[in-house]
């Protein structure tokens, strides 16, 4: 008969960011270990509140299957002595399966014959298996950060101070590190009983909330969104929806009610993101703003609890979020008293890196960089060098320090109201996009060449003196930032390659001491790799990756628009043969360096006056597509010398005795593979 | 409830709770987890409990007494459990009780906070305690410090006295709040808040502050090396105080301020070993028999 388990961790608040991924980590946990252990169930489920995890693994088994294995042991020749007896190796074997002779029996194996015993193994007992199945899960868990308490030999990421376990109605005991499981949970924290006796399974959810807590993760979060979208509906607003901070808020309250807060009215001539940052990221609030979008002054919020004497929890939230934009507003009004450019100066004061040197430095090389990079994309921008010299200019503004998220926004505000242009303020603020993976990209010329020199110098500079990143340090993003680039690079088609891009990078780092063209080998084996990343989250094959993977001759949309092609050709196609042609091309010709000339009078045989002429045939076609960028055309053409090049293979000695014979065939060879790989290296795809 | 009754009251709660309550320790620091009850005691493997108010100096804080939340000088009363009761976040949620905050009547949360102190090698994990949308406590579980892991891991919270007091006396400005009956906090404090501001960001002697921090520097070390504990982490302090001033001045680049902590820390890791040695030396004298770890 199958019952239903209950499995409650009770805890301190667990922060709120953990949760899901921990909820993962757990279900993983149990589905492989139940597996392991034979035990069917129905189905398992999790729900979480910050300070319980409850697990129900529905209609498990009781018991696990009885099951029968067989072992081998010593071979028959050894297995008695000249009298008769038991040697000490099959004696030792079926005491150690606990067998006994008659369970004993012979069988061949190989040449031989064995000893063999099966040996029956009853079932356990479900219950006896949980102890060993949650410890295990609880220890496997792993948190960004996690911690130890109380002297226990155990970490997690806050104190567990309860557990239950409970099949249907009947308390399974047993401890994890002196923490005993029992049928007592606790309520919410002020408003439920501090001792619940839960009798059974099937009351545990509903007891709990009795004692004021949703349980249900996803209950409590429809119910969250729609109290708030009532409570904006009330005040004739509309909610700033949120799902990561809808998602954070869920995690932080057992029993939700919203309610609305307001702040004055002055707080809303800050540019708005000056208000909603405070509200979001310092005190969880949602803004509301009216039916056309325009911020409000008012603010929805959830307390963990019910209504009582709310007039007062909301009074204390005004309270706080008013000193909260008052120093937004006495910080904006400091800043704005001088123009944006006079902020250029105090970059001096703040160290990038300390051998990269200050802000102030680095937003020079950014100045030359960007000016480089518009050149090398042909563009005459008049705005490009006062927006790059404005770009970092915030960082020393006052509600920047206070509001690090704001960099670039607050940029763009303080740009517009000290009289730059529209292009110049916008490029300040875009520069710094994308912020994050899948975030949009810079639009504008001047926002897209900022936001490439800024990156580019930060992988130079490191580069430079370094700093790389290795395994899973990666203290400076550089691998985010050099994504940044390459998807900036293939959003807006840009005409040049990420080779001479780092190229012109590196120029600025004449003050420090490195070698110039190691470094920049580095930097294209990185970006390489990170173009790789960018190709098989596209589920491009990685062999084709390889065949295409240029970064010095290509930019990367052709990169991409190449490796596409590439692959559907070698996914669509039966290619084994072809491959196997120039695979035996590339092999035989692995050390000769091209551009030595082939001379028709050394040739003998017919074979390779065939291969040549036919190789003479289309070379020219398949450069002139390979330039014009059909590919799919110059591969076709290329790969139909396949026949002549296994005819040349089969029929010819390339290794002559006469040297120059020998040098005339391997010069031929050369040539096609140097049109091959200017088409896609071949070699490099694998033969499936 | 004025500020004094305040802390009488948290005083007498936290008595109750077995806690050894101890006065402010006489030198300049930053924050109460400085005081040697708590930074020293928080190691090894006896059990201690204690609370006192701490004067805490921040020069980067001062404002010129102009600033209704921001001082060069707040109070913070600090307990240190060690080890943590099992349930430990219900006897502080009664000490809330103890002056006069209902949590039915409000929202209190504990938003996560993970503390670290890298000057004195000291960190761990806990929160925010929230009050209506405010900080109102520090609530850590120490897990290292001075570079060393707890033996014996304590619960440590610091309640922030000015803001506490600000929201029962329902006032907007610290100055306002009532000391006692009688006076108010500004009227104890508000000249020295200036003071100390005109002191910290204008008229503070650079050259001699640098001076100050090698020479506490150099003692500091010196004593260590003769095992004088605590005359060593005296000059600890002392140098911690000599660099949050030159910091509040200015005088410090971001660069040359790693390297100042790092001196900091490197001197409270010798410390907290040599504390750690010295009390195994004495053979643990507060680890009484049926002291358990909960």
């Amino acid at each position: 008969m199958n019952k239903n388990l209950l499995f409650e961790i009770g805890t301190e608040e667990i922060p709120a960011r953990f949760i899901s991924n921990t909820k993962k980590q757990m279900t993983d946990y149990l589905k492989t270990n139940l597996e392991k252990l034979k035990l069917n169930y129905e189905q398992i489920e999790i729900k979480c509140t910050p300070r319980r995890f409850a697990i129900f693994i529905y209609g498990i088994d009781q018991i696990q299957p009885d099951s029968e294995e067989s072992f081998k042991g010593p071979a028959k020749k050894i297995a008695y002595d000249e009298q008769g007896n038991l040697s000490k190796a099959l004696a030792g074997f079926i005491k150690s399966k606990g067998a006994t002779q008659e369970d004993l029996y012979f069988k061949a194996s190989g040449k031989d014959e064995y000893a063999y015993v099966d040996v029956k193994t009853k079932g356990s007992q479900t219950k006896d298996l949980l102890k060993d199945l949650f410890e295990g899960m609880i220890r496997s868990i792993s948190f960004p950060k996690s911690m130890r308490w109380g002297g226990k030999d155990l970490k997690f990421v806050r104190p567990i101070r309860w557990l239950i376990c409970l099949m249907d109605d009947e308390v399974i005991p047993f401890d994890i590190e002196g923490i005993k499981t029992g049928n007592v949970t606790r309520g919410h924290r002020f408003l439920g009983k501090s001792e619940i006796i839960i009798n059974s399974e099937s009351e545990y959810e509903q007891r709990l909330y009795d004692n004021f807590v949703i349980l249900d993760d996803e209950k409590r979060k429809q119910l969250i969104l729609s109290q708030c979208e009532d409570v904006a509906d009330s005040i004739d607003g509309q909610l700033m929806m949120d799902s990561v901070l809808l998602e954070e808020v869920n995690y932080i309250i057992e029993y939700p009610t919203a309610f609305y807060g307001e702040f004055d009215e002055k707080y809303l001539h800050l540019p708005p993101e000056a208000v909603i940052t405070p509200m979001k990221e310092h005190q969880r609030y949602f803004p509301v703003t009216d039916r056309s979008g325009k911020l409000l002054n008012k603010f929805i919020t959830v307390r963990n609890g019910d209504s009582y004497r709310i007039d007062q929890v909301k009074k204390g939230n005004e309270k706080v979020l008013e000193a909260r934009l008052s120093d937004a507003l006495f910080f904006y009004n400091e800043d704005t008293k001088k123009p944006l450019s006079e902020f250029v100066e105090n970059l001096h004061t703040i160290v990038f890196q300390q051998k990269l040197g200050t802000l102030f430095e680095k937003t020079e090389r950014i100045r030359n960089l960007s000016a480089r990079i518009a050149g090398l994309l042909e563009k005459d921008l008049s705005d490009l060098d006062r927006a790059a010299m404005l770009s970092k200019a915030d960082l020393t503004s006052s509600v920047v320090f206070e509001f690090p998220e704001l960099q670039g926004i607050m940029g763009r505000y303080y740009a517009l109201s000290s009289g730059e242009n529209e292009k110049v303020a916008e490029a300040i603020n875009q520069h710094y996009l994308p912020r994050f993976a899948g975030d949009e990209l810079p639009s504008t010329d001047e926002a897209v060449i900022i936001a490439l020199a800024d990156r580019l110098d930060s992988l130079a500079g490191f580069y430079a003196i370094g700093i790389t990143p290795t395994g899973s340090q990666d203290p400076y993003a550089l691998r985010r930032q050099a994504l940044a680039v390459l998807n900036i690079m293939m959003d807006k088609k840009l005409d040049v390659t990420v080779s001479e891009l780092i190229g012109a990078a590196l120029e600025n780092f004449g003050f420090i001491d490195f070698d110039s063209e190691k470094v920049k080998n580095e930097l294209e084996d990185f970006f390489e790799l990170r173009f790789k990343n960018i190709l098989s989250d596209l589920d491009i094959r990685y062999d084709v990756i390889d065949a295409v993977n240029e970064v010095e001759k290509l930019n990367p949309d052709e990169l991409l628009m190449k490796a596409k092609e590439l692959d559907s050709w070698v996914k669509n196609h039966e290619i084994t043969e072809v491959l196997n042609a120039f695979s035996r091309v590339c092999n035989i010709t692995k050390k000769e360096v091209s551009g030595k000339g082939v001379s028709e009078e050394l040739f003998s045989y017919r074979e390779e006056t065939e291969l040549w002429a036919a190789f003479k045939g289309i070379k020219e076609k398949v450069e002139l597509l390979t330039k014009e960028k059909e590919y799919i055309a110059a591969l076709e053409l290329l790969v139909s010398i396949k026949d002549e090049i296994d005819a040349f293979f089969d029929n010819v000695m390339i290794m002559d005795e006469d040297m120059d014979v020998r040098q005339n065939r391997l010069s031929m060879l050369c040539s096609i593979r140097d049109t091959m790989k200017n088409v896609a290296d071949l070699s490099k795809i694998v033969n499936s | 409830m004025n500020f004094q009754q305040m802390i009488l009251k948290l005083q007498s709660y936290w008595s109750d709770q077995g806690c050894v309550i101890m006065q402010a320790y006489d030198s300049e620091k930053g924050a109460g987890t400085m005081n040697p009850a708590t930074f020293l005691r928080a190691l090894g493997p006896e059990p201690w409990k204690v609370c006192y108010t701490e004067p805490s100096r921040r020069p980067a804080d001062a404002r010129y007494g102009e600033n209704p939340n921001r001082l060069y000088q707040h109070h913070q009363f600090q307990v240190i459990m060690k080890p943590s009761p099992a349930n430990i976040q219900d006897i502080y949620l009664r000490s809330l009780e103890a002056i006069g905050i209902d949590p039915k009547e409000h929202d209190i949360r504990f938003v996560e906070d993970n503390w670290e102190n890298p000057t004195f090698g000291a960190w761990g994990l806990g929160w925010e305690v929230w009050l209506d949308g405010m900080e109102i406590t520090q609530f850590t579980y120490f897990q290292q410090v001075g570079s060393i892991d707890c033996e014996l891991e304590s619960a440590e919270l610091t309640y922030g006295l000015e803001r506490i007091a600000l929201y029962l006396q329902q006032k907007d400005n610290v100055y306002d709040i009532d000391f006692t009956d009688d006076i108010k906090y500004g009227e104890i404090f508000k000249k020295a808040e200036f003071e100390h501001s005109v002191y910290s960001f204008e008229e503070s002697d650079k050259d001699m502050l640098l001076e100050l921090f090698n020479t506490y520097e150099k003692e500091a070390n010196r004593l260590i090396d003769l095992k004088l504990v605590m005359p060593s982490y005296d000059y600890v302090l002392k140098s911690s105080h000599a660099f949050n001033l030159l910091d509040a001045r200015g005088a410090i680049g971001v660069s040359q301020r790693a390297h100042f902590i790092g001196r900091v820390r490197t001197m409270a890791r010798k410390i907290a070993a040599a504390y750690v040695e010295q009390r195994k030396e004495m053979g643990y004298p507060l680890l009484k028999e049926g002291e358990s770890n909960e």
